[in-house]
């Protein structure tokens, strides 16, 4: 069995990693582990968790700033940000059951390394906007840092963005520090049952682009409306479309009269208040609608807004699938049965006419290491992200191969 | 500045020659048509450069980079000049490549609210084009008239309405980018996030020292329907600060969130009459946007905030022109206090907010010891501070003293936890005051992310990052036997 080693404190995992660079050891980076399956598979002889690295080092909520090692809990933290009612506003996802782990296990670290992000994404950014500073240890086995603990910084290459969602590529990340925002006072969901695609992407573009400052917008098909807690009462099926509307009461409650009136055209208007939109959102956010598991895999797509419903109405024609748009069109989530080099061609081949990108979120570990998991990388962009790898891990010895042949 | 290559400056004609080749009408090669571009915001920098070439397609400036890079000659990307850093001054042994004929919006897109601009287009034209629909560009800073989105993409601009609206890297979308070696890369486009590293985000405040940006893609919002001011004020910053921290914990993020002292409310009051109350030691300026019933149920609250934290002077805009007064005499700073001092020199720190009585205490000693006066302005929201140095260059000896009281200054944010610059950039200004935020390996891994776009240092050489290694030299490890030195670290 791979050994795994365990560091308690940021001058430890240097040493890990200055040993795996003397010993041309290849290192397997890891938090608690919950997206190992995340990624192409690492071959690697040896694992380095930052697990150990655990602990919220300030919280300061009027400064809306937290700091935390890298193997914090993300349960802990969104416990105390509770607390004093606050929150990651990048909303991150817990895929621990997609990539059959359990749920609740996520790391700070892990979060940001992945730069996963929910619902909220097109409206408050992705984590990579709220990763403020960091600290880390690149594959020379230096500590390196960048960022700060403030708002508002330009001293320096702004690292931060690059550390989010490179996968444990370039760096062990040790400490981090994030900015936090304001629980909504009030969370409220507009429901429209029974609509089209088209209807559907239409009322969400008009939506987002309108001064009801949506929070969310999600259309689910009707064989997976049927699943979520739309508190549909009898006799109402078909697809669903939801927009969520978050803030202060009046706000709130202003916003959902001018949002019905605007969406007038695209059908009758329910609305799911607190707890019932709550609870819904989570099924949206932690994907927990689309068929998964044993014979399936799932697909994300990133893509123009606008082209929501072209794109779906494209992958509609993939034998046996279920599909889910998000982030108001931007994102498609699609389970689909497992399928080869064949299918991930299909499924990119969508995005051909719009732009946007594809990534393989959850296939058995076979699949992941021979399909393309992240969207490929034309010339000279891959020869350039191979560069910016070496720049901080120059012996690959940081998660190698986990995104691409050579990153 | 890095010493000029001499074999460059020899080869001055030929070099005039070939980029004339590449773009016939738009090569300034005579001292009279270089003087506009021998300096940018800070004035108190000059130097001509080489030869000023200003392309108009993106084939042209590959070609140039190509030309440049291939022949060894350095290049300064420069967008209106606007920089308050440096970071467009020139280099006398470098092509100044300005971006001013990139200068079209080329596609507006409200069905995936986005707009596709060229990099000389300038910060407010992007909001006046999608104006007539309800739309408009975030980020504002204050040169928003004249700075270019280019310019706002090297630097990372930022402006009054960062903390609800973010900074220029918060609101792209797509960049395209010609690398040194004139080949072209497509980072983003109208969809979110990037496939594989988020080199646009690298890119956003890389100060023109990665690559040259030729095409933009940011996104535009639609504009908030109501918009409205209170203005606060203290008798003691103190009580400014705190009010700012209870508002913010309360849950209420304004849309803006500014704040002045007293010569700074006395320069801005006598230039734009906004009717400040010139009887407070800290003015307060807070606006709400979003739907009127929000607007005015927040106003409620912050106002209640105010008070209990010791406001003695509360007023709320009635109408959009009283809205306007208010953020006339807060956006007239700069200006106001050019009117009350032959010159000044304005910083451009972030500190935490509790810190800012400090800082402020901090500020009044460094300025008694230096005997210059001070203003300051400060986005209260996210900690960015504007201390603006008032001096008089004709006065022998106060240029020096100003730039080592800024220095100062600097040095204390970073001591309380801030940061050398939020939005200005670092620039010449802030270059060899990196050391006091970084460490060597900090710069060194700094240092190697611009070796992987630029292994000869030809891009803006000399802003930002002080003496770098040579690129060859990053890969050096010190070999220790590969025997595990770790007894103590837990293993599984």
């Amino acid at each position: 069995m791979t050994e795994t080693l365990k560091p308690d404190n940021a001058a430890q995992l240097r040493e890990a990693i200055l040993w795996a660079v003397d010993s041309a050891t290849p290192l397997e980076l890891m938090g608690a582990g919950s997206k190992r399956r995340l990624g192409k598979p690492v071959q690697a002889e040896m694992r380095l968790s930052t697990a150990g690295l655990d602990g919220i080092l300030f919280y300061e909520p009027e400064e809306l700033v937290l700091s935390a090692r890298a193997g914090t809990s993300l349960a802990v933290i969104e416990q105390a940000l509770a607390e004093k009612r606050q929150m990651l506003a990048f909303e991150p996802p817990d895929y621990g059951a997609l990539l059959g782990a359990a749920p609740g296990q996520a790391s700070l670290g892990g979060v940001i390394a992945a730069n996963l992000s929910g619902s909220r994404r097109f409206r408050a950014g992705a984590a990579r906007d709220h990763l403020l500073g960091f600290q880390a240890v690149n594959g020379r086995g230096e500590l390196i840092k960048s960022g700060g603990r403030v708002m508002k910084n330009v001293s320096g290459y702004d690292l931060c963005k690059l550390m989010a969602g490179s996968y444990g590529t370039l760096a062990a990340l040790s400490e981090l520090t994030v900015k936090v925002l304001p629980v909504p006072e009030v969370t409220a969901a507009l429901v429209i049952d029974d609509i089209s695609p088209d209807d559907a992407v239409r009322a969400m573009n008009l939506a987002a682009g309108s001064a009801a400052d949506i929070g969310g917008a999600c259309w689910l098909p009707e064989a997976v409306a049927e699943r979520a807690a739309l508190g549909r009462p009898a006799g109402e099926g078909g697809p669903a479309l939801v927009i969520r509307l978050e803030g202060f009461a009046p706000s709130v409650a202003s916003r959902l009269q001018s949002l019905a009136a605007l969406l007038g055209a695209a059908g009758p208007a329910r609305t799911l208040k607190d707890e019932a939109a709550r609870a819904l959102w989570a099924e949206i956010n932690h994907v927990t609608l689309l068929s998964a598991g044993p014979g399936r895999v799932l697909w994300c797509l990133s893509l123009p807004p606008a082209s929501g419903a072209e794109v779906a109405g494209a992958l509609a024609a993939l034998p046996d699938h279920e599909l889910m748009l998000d982030q108001a069109g931007g994102l498609i989530w699609l389970s689909l049965p497992e399928g080869g080099n064949d299918q991930a061609e299909t499924v990119r081949a969508a995005l051909a006419p719009c732009g946007g990108h594809a990534a393989l979120i959850a296939a058995p570990a076979s699949l992941r290491s021979t399909v393309p998991v992240f969207h490929p990388q034309p010339q000279p962009l891959r020869a350039l992200s191979r560069r910016v790898k070496e720049s901080f891990d120059p012996h690959r010895i940081l998660n190698p191969g986990r995104m691409y042949g050579g990153v | 500045m890095p010493a000029p290559h001499q074999d460059v400056l020899a080869r001055r004609a030929e070099i005039v020659r070939q980029l004339s080749r590449i773009v016939p009408a738009g090569v300034i090669d005579s001292e009279a048509g270089m003087r506009p571009y021998e300096s940018d915001g800070l004035t108190a920098y000059r130097q001509l450069p080489l030869v000023v070439v200003l392309p108009e397609t993106r084939d042209q400036v590959q070609r140039i980079l190509a030309y440049c890079h291939q022949e060894k000659i350095r290049v300064v990307p420069r967008g209106a000049g606007t920089s308050l850093s440096g970071g467009a001054l020139p280099l006398e042994d470098g092509v100044l490549l300005s971006m001013a004929k990139f200068n079209r919006v080329l596609e507006i897109d409200y069905d995936n609210r986005c707009a596709v601009v060229q990099p000389g287009v300038t910060n407010l034209a992007i909001s006046h084009a999608v104006d007539a629909e309800g739309f408009y560009y975030a980020p504002d800073p204050s040169s928003q008239i004249a700075c270019t989105i280019g310019g706002n993409v090297a630097e990372n601009a930022g402006g009054v309405h960062c903390l609800k609206y973010g900074l220029t890297t918060n609101n792209l979308l797509g960049l395209e980018v010609v690398l040194i070696t004139g080949e072209v890369i497509r980072l983003g486009g109208k969809h979110l996030d990037s496939e594989g590293y988020d080199l646009l985000g690298l890119m956003t405040g890389s100060e023109g020292l990665l690559g040259v940006v030729t095409e933009i893609c940011v996104r535009i919002l639609r504009k908030p329907e109501t918009a409205r001011a209170v203005l606060l004020g203290f008798q003691t910053s103190r009580a400014g600060g705190e009010t700012v921290a209870a508002i913010i914990a309360d849950g209420i993020i304004p849309g803006g969130m500014e704040m002045m002292d007293r010569p700074a409310i006395r320069a801005a009051e006598d230039f734009v009459h906004a009717d400040y109350p010139l009887d407070v030691e800290a003015l307060l300026i807070v606006e709400l946007d979003g739907p009127a019933a929000e607007v005015d149920y927040l106003l409620e609250k912050v106002e209640h905030i105010a008070r209990d934290h010791g406001a003695d002077y509360v007023r709320v805009s009635r109408s959009e022109d009283e809205r306007q007064l208010f953020w006339a005499g807060r956006k007239a700073a700069f200006p106001a206090v050019g009117r009350i001092s032959p010159d000044y020199y304005c910083m451009d720190g972030t500190i935490p907010r509790r810190r800012l009585p400090d800082v402020l205490a901090g500020m009044q000693e460094m300025s008694e010891h230096y005997q210059l006066g001070l203003a300051n302005v400060f986005h209260a929201g996210d900690g960015n501070l504007h201390p603006l140095i008032l001096y008089d260059t004709n006065k022998p000896g106060d240029l020096d003293k100003a730039e080592a009281f800024g220095a100062d200054i600097l040095k204390l944010c970073v001591e309380v936890g801030g940061v050398l610059t939020g939005e200005h950039g670092v620039g010449v200004e802030k270059r060899d005051l990196m050391p006091e935020m970084f460490n060597e390996t900090d710069l060194a891994q700094q240092g190697a992310v611009k070796c992987a776009f630029d292994p000869d240092n030809l891009l803006n050489p000399g802003k930002m990052l002080p003496e770098l290694a040579r690129c060859g030299e990053l890969r050096g490890m010190h070999v220790r036997g590969g025997k595990l030195p770790f007894p103590d670290i837990p293993r599984f």
